[in-house]
């Protein structure tokens, strides 16, 4: 393709071609500090590309493709390009990822310990992992959480945080130093906003981490925790991971273990400050 | 003469409990079934060998307060438990 971009992010290498400069052009800037692929070979490939030659200029609109694809996948305009491209790369996760258990999941840790948080895209999963990076704690990732089949840890994979929505302006008020992409407005699920991850998290991106605590947050409630038995949680997971099914028995076995071996809470929280509390009481009482 | 129900080869299964519900791995199809009393119980009493249908129900009232033991419904369960590849008839 005429523009590539190749990045390595946690321990999945990527290489990104595009019809059009911009969105490599972003993705450079954002992915900045960030190593390339194992050996120059990437797992995965992304294509961006006009539907037709002439969609290049006139109303260009992005086409997702690569190894991995969604057939009638709807275009998007060039100015969300770079939404297009970490669509993609979550696609090639999703869809072609058999190394790693794959957890929708926000990950952060401390102390070697990993405090994952799953939930509904608006749950609040990648804003409290956002925020928890400001208070001592490593951010691994805001949307998957990878687990070893063979030692059961989670490995980071800390693309750009993507913030929604009321987010953005929560994240850009208490991270003012942090950097941002471009706000990317009308995007199928309102405004987005790319967070870069900090300098920390990307240089101990290769150190995994031990699961210690799983929580399921809910935004938009009052103020309630309560323990989720492990029945639950393992229903929950099943339908959390896109590879599960895939895996086989390796997935069992590493999604058996992860839940017999942590605890599990689900919080409910009326604004961040609460969840944030939450989130340090019970990581307090491990 | 009476079928006889016998549990699926050990080998075929990976069977983690893990609260009132538990997981069982099915090898040859590579389905998760998430199961709950009395299904656990039934393999336990099956066994390689297998029971008949009244056998079962004897052995499961060994161990457990059967008050309304409904012959039909074990069946019908145990059918179900056939279907999925636990349970083989012998």
């Amino acid at each position: 393709m005429k523009h590539v971009f190749s990045v390595r992010i946690g321990p999945v290498g990527f290489r990104v071609g595009s019809d059009w400069r911009e969105p490599i052009r972003q993705l450079a800037a954002l992915y900045a500090g960030y190593p390339q692929p194992e050996d120059g070979v990437p797992d995965f490939t992304v294509r961006l590309f006009a539907q037709r030659p002439w969609r290049r200029v006139i109303r260009p609109a992005v086409m997702i493709g690569g190894d991995f694809m969604i057939p009638d996948a709807a275009p998007l305009p060039l100015a969300q390009g770079l939404l297009a491209a970490e669509m993609a790369m979550n696609l090639q996760m999703a869809l072609g990822q058999r190394r790693y258990l794959l957890l929708h999941a926000s990950a952060v840790e401390r102390d070697g310990r990993v405090l994952l948080m799953t939930g509904e895209s608006g749950s609040g999963k990648s804003t409290l992992a956002a925020l928890l990076s400001q208070r001592g704690w490593r951010l691994m990732g805001d949307e998957f959480a990878l687990i070893d089949p063979i030692t059961g840890l989670a490995h980071a994979f800390p693309r750009l945080v993507s913030l929604k929505n009321a987010a953005i302006a929560v994240a850009e008020a208490a991270m003012p130093q942090a950097r941002f992409g471009p706000l990317l407005k009308g995007t199928p699920k309102g405004a987005i906003r790319h967070l870069v991850p900090d300098a920390a998290a990307v240089a101990a991106m290769d150190t995994p981490g031990k699961p210690a605590l799983l929580l399921f947050p809910r935004f938009g409630f009052t103020p309630d925790i309560r323990d989720v038995a492990p029945g639950e949680v393992f229903m929950r997971l099943t339908q959390a991971s896109t590879n599960y099914v895939a895996m086989g028995e390796r997935g069992f076995d590493a999604l058996t273990r992860l839940v017999l071996g942590i605890p599990a809470q689900a919080i409910d929280y009326p604004d961040t400050g609460h969840a944030l509390a939450q989130v340090e009481a019970l990581w307090n009482a491990l | 003469m009476a079928a006889v129900y016998c549990a699926a080869q050990a080998e075929a299964l990976r069977i983690v409990p893990l609260d009132t519900l538990t997981a069982i791995y099915h090898r040859a199809s590579g389905i998760t079934h998430l199961v709950g009393p009395p299904v656990p119980e039934i393999l336990a009493a099956l066994g390689p060998d297998g029971l008949t249908l009244g056998a079962l129900i004897a052995r499961l009232g060994e161990t457990y307060d059967l008050l309304d033991a409904d012959e039909a419904a074990l069946g019908a369960r145990l059918d179900e438990l056939v279907a999925a590849g636990l349970v083989r008839t012998a």
